[in-house]
């Protein structure tokens, strides 16, 4: 009898949980200098559309700190297309517009916007997207994305997916959850539950796959998920520690940490035909392991100097091709350590004696620039086109997710309404 | 104030039942983590979790782990800030484990490892274990088999107390011996 009440009970709770967002974001801090943008109200004939396309673009654009659109209540006029724009009253407002109409076609919508240019009165871009009503969210991101690439030269970011661990207290039980949401929080989806914690996700290139850490055996384990079809294989479950995951750039390998030698060391397996290909070899931890873009070398964490700092080693398709170098210097404590896209910066956890922040160091330079203010900073993870990272950290006894802008000037935090939310990753970009 | 009191029973009962199934070293520790994290309160659930370990003690048959009074009941070691050495006032309770490891092969022991949360999740995995194996060493260094012993880390990913300061952090750097096959 319990069990036929908690199938009746359970897809309630779910449908509950999938129609409202989990993750709220809030701006915490804006920049001076960012670009005013007017993003009009969609107009729309037929049935109203599911979602305010305005709104979610316009708070997309916002987020990224490169834009700030204005508020709608201060909008001179609201046209529809570039033809009924009154150029002149936009005038010292902004010299960006965007404008657009949702239309039910069929059993689904069609959006058409443009970008306009309000001081020439030029159209920049414009499209016309068909979408289902699921889908709304996804086009207004793409609609962001198109608008945030035509006014910087940069790819938008906006329709990606974040992946992140979320703890509870419940009934008595910690129980953790793996999570995929887009990139604005919204659209939360429970991948993986369990009892026991659970760490690292990490994605695949092409966004098919997480690449994670479980402890349902006891202990920790890989294991990799195909996030569409809930496909699921343990992928390393060694004497010891298993962690660590990090897809190679081609996806074909992983790199990840294994104590079966008797002490942490990092290892790459290859996926086709589970060759374990040893990387380090020293009495020191070795975690951590990050690529470089072009799959040709590691970055990863060793405390082999006697403190945790970042080293660097070529890898190739039988072992490393080099000693490993030491790459920080600055500070006691440097670890877990991402590439940028460019392969141009690395960011990482940066400690010392005030607490443990998110840094950049450029790899050229080894210059190193701390962009946080909070003390327990952790998990840090770009953006697909480089120009934020999420990263984890604790605001007023909770684990919330933070973003920062790469330049360190924009700032926003991403909250569960309860318990702890943790370990961030950026997906790469959906699509070609 | 009555209320805490009855689920304080409640929690010894449990506690001692645990400890029946050879889990009471863990549960111990989790004791001890419920004074921290409501340590506000004040003396109450300090005097309570006292009762709880007499409680403990009391239903258990003789052997020397059961012993309350014996140094075997010390079966979580601390640490240092990203250090892994055992602590020269822990070594010699360590060596006790290792003799009755080595007197009784018919036992087995997790050692655990754990971290604070400080500073990031795998490196701390990989420190919890390098502490649960500088425990590992010490006992088949005076005697216990290798075979008796297991090795598990789990990081940052188990704290005892869930705050964000020192008092937390310095109870969360440990290793835990969990004895089973009693």
């Amino acid at each position: 009898m319990k069990r036929i009440i908690h199938l009746l009970v359970l897809p309630l709770l779910l449908v509950a949980v999938g129609a409202q967002a989990r993750l709220s974001i809030e701006i915490t801090e804006g920049v001076e200098g960012a670009l005013p943008i007017g993003i009009v109200p969609f107009g729309w004939t037929g049935t109203a559309p599911p979602q305010e396309m305005a709104a979610i673009i316009g708070a997309d654009l916002a987020r990224s700190g490169r834009f700030a659109p204005i508020a709608a209540d201060r909008l001179p006029e609201r046209p529809q297309t570039i033809e009924t724009v009154s150029f002149d009253r936009w005038r010292g407002l902004t010299d960006s517009l965007v404008v657009g109409q949702v239309a039910a076609e069929g059993n689904g919508y069609r959006v058409r916007f443009q970008l306009v240019d309000a001081l020439r009165g030029d159209q920049l871009a414009g499209y016309s997207i068909r979408t289902d009503a699921a889908g709304m969210r996804r086009v207004a991101h793409q609609i962001a994305d198109i608008v945030y690439q035509t006014l910087t030269g940069e790819r938008g970011a906006f329709d990606t997916r974040i992946a992140y661990v979320t703890v509870a207290q419940e009934g008595g039980k910690r129980v953790h959850r793996l999570a995929i949401a887009d990139a604005d929080g919204h659209d939360e989806q429970i991948i993986y539950t369990s009892e026991h914690p659970l760490m690292s996700p990490y994605w695949s290139p092409d966004v098919g796959w997480l690449a994670y850490v479980s402890f349902e055996e006891g202990a920790s384990a890989v294991y990799r998920q195909n996030v569409m079809t809930g496909e699921r294989e343990r992928v390393a479950g060694f004497r010891g520690i298993n962690s660590a995951p990090a897809f190679s750039p081609d996806g074909r390998r992983l790199a990840l940490t294994l104590s079966r030698d008797g002490n942490a060391e990092i290892y790459v397996l290859e996926l086709a035909n589970r060759r374990l290909i040893r990387i380090t070899d020293n009495l020191a931890i070795d975690t951590e392991p990050a690529w470089t873009p072009d799959g040709q070398a590691l970055i990863f964490t060793s405390d082999r100097g006697g403190q945790p700092q970042l080293y660097r080693v070529r890898v190739g398709a039988n072992g490393p091709l080099e000693s490993p170098r030491r790459i920080t210097f600055e500070g006691s404590y440097n670890a877990r350590a991402t590439v940028s896209p460019d392969g141009r910066r690395i960011a990482m956890v940066h400690g010392g004696g005030g607490g443990f922040r998110i840094a950049v160091m450029d790899l050229e330079s080894g210059n190193l620039r701390v962009l946080t203010r909070t003390r327990l900073d952790e998990s840090p993870s770009f953006a697909p086109n480089g120009s934020m990272i999420i990263y984890a950290t604790e605001v007023g006894g909770r684990g919330v997710l933070e973003a920062v802008s790469v330049d360190g000037r924009a700032h926003q935090r991403l909250g569960l309404h309860r318990g702890d939310v943790r370990e961030p990753a950026w997906s790469p970009f959906l699509g070609k | 104030m009555i209320g805490n009191w009855r689920w304080l029973v409640i929690g010894c009962v449990g506690l001692a039942m645990a400890g029946c199934t050879g889990f009471g070293a863990r549960d111990e520790a989790r004791s001890g983590a419920d004074v921290v994290e409501r340590g506000t309160d004040g003396g109450a659930d300090r005097d309570g979790s006292r009762v709880g370990t007499a409680d403990l003690g009391g239903r258990f048959d003789g052997s020397a782990l059961d012993d309350p009074q014996s140094p075997l009941s010390k079966r979580v070691f601390y640490f240092e800030f990203d250090r892994h050495e055992v602590s020269a006032e822990d070594r010699p309770v360590v060596a006790m484990h290792a003799e009755f490891l080595a007197a009784n092969p018919q036992i087995s022991v997790v050692v655990e490892g754990h971290a604070d949360e400080r500073g990031s999740r795998e490196y701390n995995l990989a420190l919890g274990e390098r502490r649960a194996i500088a425990v590992e060493k010490l006992l088949t260094l005076q005697g216990a088999r290798q075979s008796q012993l297991q090795v598990i880390s789990f990081g940052e990913e188990r704290p005892v107390a869930l705050g964000h300061d020192e008092s937390a952090w310095r109870v969360n750097r440990r290793v835990e011996l969990l004895y089973s096959g009693q």
